[in-house]
């Protein structure tokens, strides 16, 4: 056991927290709504990619630097830290490329990989569907080959960066006559068209970071289809995996920042000395820790053995009631002001709620702790 | 960043585990837990195994090694309910090394070492204890006070009243006497005591992983309305929660074990979260298991009842996760920056 980083990793550390000091993004803009917010994104992402920074953890041969799953982690760390915000293309560098890498062809990876790194292209994910949640599986979005061409019809849902994309990872049904994990291939689907319309859903913060897609009739190539039809289930599993991956350390930064500013306020209104406020706040701290402890633990153990161990789960879940519980204590000793529109506390404490649903529900994530990792009888599901 | 056990550390951790599967059945913990008694032909052979000594220096008849590896019995010995003074014992030598004179250390240390002496840690306040672990059968006892205080008393200076625990796996008493009684440790107490909440933290990750064991193999087999229990989410769930309960308190003791031999500096913080962790997860693991096992749960007969006891008592010794928590309040009290949330 060693629970400090290597000599290489401390390096790759150093090297990025200077470039980050000797490169902060401009200030966040404050005027010009989403657009200008994007914008932003997109120029540091652009920045990021100029100095080799974008996206460390892809292969050298595809513009990356080949770094470790602990290098990768440490990025992410390093990016929470500084505070810089999240690269504009951040699905298609974490969730689309690495998709591609394994399932794509050799066309498809010249074609795609680079643009997804420059912050040229955009991408957006086109799984969820309104009656396809947390049963991903039972999508009804339809494809139909029509001679090179599918053509595809159907609606989803939680798209963020739909407005931007160019490109969107789509998961749709090509076969209704076989089991339904088996009758869905994925694609890749131009957004730059008539047939794909993008609503904007506006979120408990009032805010948009997620669209609606609605897809009436659109053509998709069939040099587009990844991973071969009626692969797309494992080809959307890959993407999945990928999903928590790197970005949980980053969020896991947030939330140890977001929880050094609540200790600083309490112990400036002297609640430190609150039993009951000191205990809160000393339990977010053994939460907090143990967070960053068994991530870093599943991390290195599937590094190690080539198996992850029950962390993956565990982390998320424990993540998102952190940073829920934190944020109604924020309320407690911060006090209305956390309740005025606008402040930085009331964001956090709104978007908290949706940290227990997005990227899989506790309730899922306890059924797969319960199941994969316990090996308890599964629960049988209506057909 | 590497949490893995060397080869040697995995080696000790087996042999623990496949000799106390052998030695410490449920059914021979129970024998001695219904009759109160320690199960001393155990603690011979755990003793020329040298694991009581198995942190100390070889100079003091101890095999060396360090905090992991005693983290490692602790975790096997508390999965096992073994019925015998192994933690009292070696929280006392876990004082004494660190907190004693080079004369208390050679006076004591080769004793527990070889498991010939046993030893017992207290806290007192007022010149007298709480209820002490293994206090009836101990050769030397060591006391600490809230205030960073902390004497040694062989048997006979030490006025023992035995007390019997809930947890009759372990004997348990009361000291009494003067409140000068005993010869002072001169070295630093708290750290050592940090050390010993680490060892403590340790046992109860073990005694979770068991209760957590023993209610998944329990809800699999048990059958109502014709499935069996643990296909329910409201079952599954809990055994889910039970499950990041234990890892929370593993992956806090890891870090307390480690931090003890290799950063010393975050050692208060690290034990403080370790030991509030690994109370409140042994105290909530166990009663979860008593829960998923349903009416015979709450049978003498069903052996779950005497890992929520250890548990109890676990979670009490050397300060409860309110205790730890408040520790770690003034820790971070005096770190606090400025905010910078608005």
């Amino acid at each position: 056991m060693d629970l400090t980083f290597t000599p290489e990793q401390t390096a790759f550390r150093d090297d990025l927290r200077s470039w980050l000091a000797e490169n902060p993004p401009d200030p966040e803009p404050m005027d010009g709504g989403d657009d200008a917010h994007f914008a932003w994104r997109r120029d540091w992402q652009r920045r990021l990619y100029d100095a080799g920074w974008a996206a460390p953890s892809w292969p050298a041969e595809y513009g990356g630097r080949g770094a470790t799953p602990s290098e990768s982690a440490i990025y992410f760390e390093e990016m929470g830290r500084a505070r810089v915000p999240f690269s504009a293309n951040t699905l298609g560098l974490l969730l689309g490329g690495p998709t591609l890498m394994v399932w794509g062809t050799p066309e498809q990876k010249e074609r795609y990989l680079p643009p997804i790194l420059s912050a040229e292209e955009i991408w957006c994910q086109g799984f969820s569907e309104p009656d396809a949640g947390s049963d991903l599986a039972s999508l009804k979005t339809r494809a139909v080959k029509h001679g090179e061409e599918w053509v595809v019809t159907g609606q989803k849902v939680w798209t963020s960066g739909a407005q931007y994309s160019k490109w969107c990872m789509l998961v749709a049904r090509t076969d209704s006559d076989v089991a339904k994990h088996k009758g869905l291939t994925y694609f890749l689907m131009d957004m730059e068209q008539e047939a794909v319309q993008v609503r904007p859903l506006r979120q408990i913060t009032g805010e948009a970071e997620f669209n609606e897609l609605f897809i009436e009739e659109a053509r998709i190539p069939d040099a587009n289809v990844v991973g071969g039809v009626g692969n797309g289930w494992k080809v959307a599993l890959t993407t999945l995996m990928n999903e928590r991956a790197g970005l949980g350390f980053a969020l896991q930064i947030r939330l140890r920042q977001l929880l050094d500013d609540l200790i600083a306020r309490a112990a400036g209104q002297g609640l430190l000395e609150d039993p009951l406020y000191a205990d809160a706040l000393a339990e977010l701290h053994v939460r907090c820790e143990s967070l960053r402890l068994m991530a870093w633990k599943g991390l290195t153990d599937a590094e190690r053995y080539g198996q992850p161990g029950p962390e993956g789960s565990l982390v998320k879940w424990l993540w998102s009631d952190t940073n829920q519980r934190l944020t109604e204590l924020a309320v407690d000793i911060v006090g209305p002001e956390a309740l005025t529109a606008g402040t930085g506390w009331s964001y956090e404490f709104l978007r908290a709620r949706g940290n227990t649903i997005e990227g899989g529900t506790t309730e899922v994530l306890k059924n797969i702790v319960a199941e994969r990792v316990l090996g308890l009888p599964r629960l049988k599901a209506a057909a | 960043m590497d949490f893995g056990l060397t080869d040697d550390q995995r080696e000790i951790q087996r042999t623990a585990r496949e000799l106390l599967s052998e030695r410490a059945k449920p059914e021979r913990v129970r024998e001695h837990a219904e009759a109160g008694t320690t199960d001393a032909e155990l603690w011979r052979e755990l003793s020329e195994l040298g694991w009581p000594g198995i942190a100390l220096a070889e100079e003091h008849g101890g095999q060396g090694l360090g905090g992991i590896e005693l983290s490692i019995l602790c975790e096997e010995l508390g999965r096992a309910l073994a019925p015998v003074p192994f933690l009292p014992s070696v929280l006392a030598a876990t004082l004494i090394d660190h907190a004693g004179s080079p004369e208390q250390r050679e006076r004591w240390l080769p004793g527990l070492a070889s498991g010939e002496i046993k030893g017992a840690l207290g806290s007192s306040s007022d010149g007298s204890s709480e209820l002490v672990i293994g206090a009836p059968e101990a050769g030397v006892i060591v006391l600490v006070d809230e205030d960073g205080a902390g004497r040694v008393l062989e048997a006979a200076q030490a006025d023992v009243t035995p007390v019997a625990s809930i947890d009759s796996t372990r004997s348990a008493g009361r000291v009494g006497g003067a409140e000068e009684a005993g010869d002072p440790l001169p070295g630093d107490v708290t750290a050592g005591v940090d050390r010993a909440l680490v060892a403590v933290s340790s046992e109860l990750v073990g005694v979770c992983d068991r209760a957590l064991e023993m209610t998944v193999a329990y809800v699999k087999e048990r059958k109502q309305f014709g499935v069996p229990v643990g296909s329910y989410q409201a079952v599954s769930h809990r055994c889910a929660q039970m499950l990041l309960e234990t890892e929370k308190a593993r992956s806090t003791a890891a870090f307390a074990a480690w931090a003890a031999d290799a950063e010393p500096g975050r050692l208060a913080e690290a034990a403080a979260m370790a030991k509030a962790a690994a109370s409140d997860a042994g105290r909530e693991v166990t009663a979860s298991a008593i829960q998923a096992h349903g009416g015979i749960g709450f049978t003498w007969e069903a052996d779950i009842h005497w890992l929520y006891k250890r548990a109890q008592l676990d979670a009490a010794l050397l300060g409860g996760a309110k205790r730890h928590r408040a520790r770690l309040a003034a820790i971070l009290a005096d770190h606090a920056g400025a905010p910078a949330v608005g």
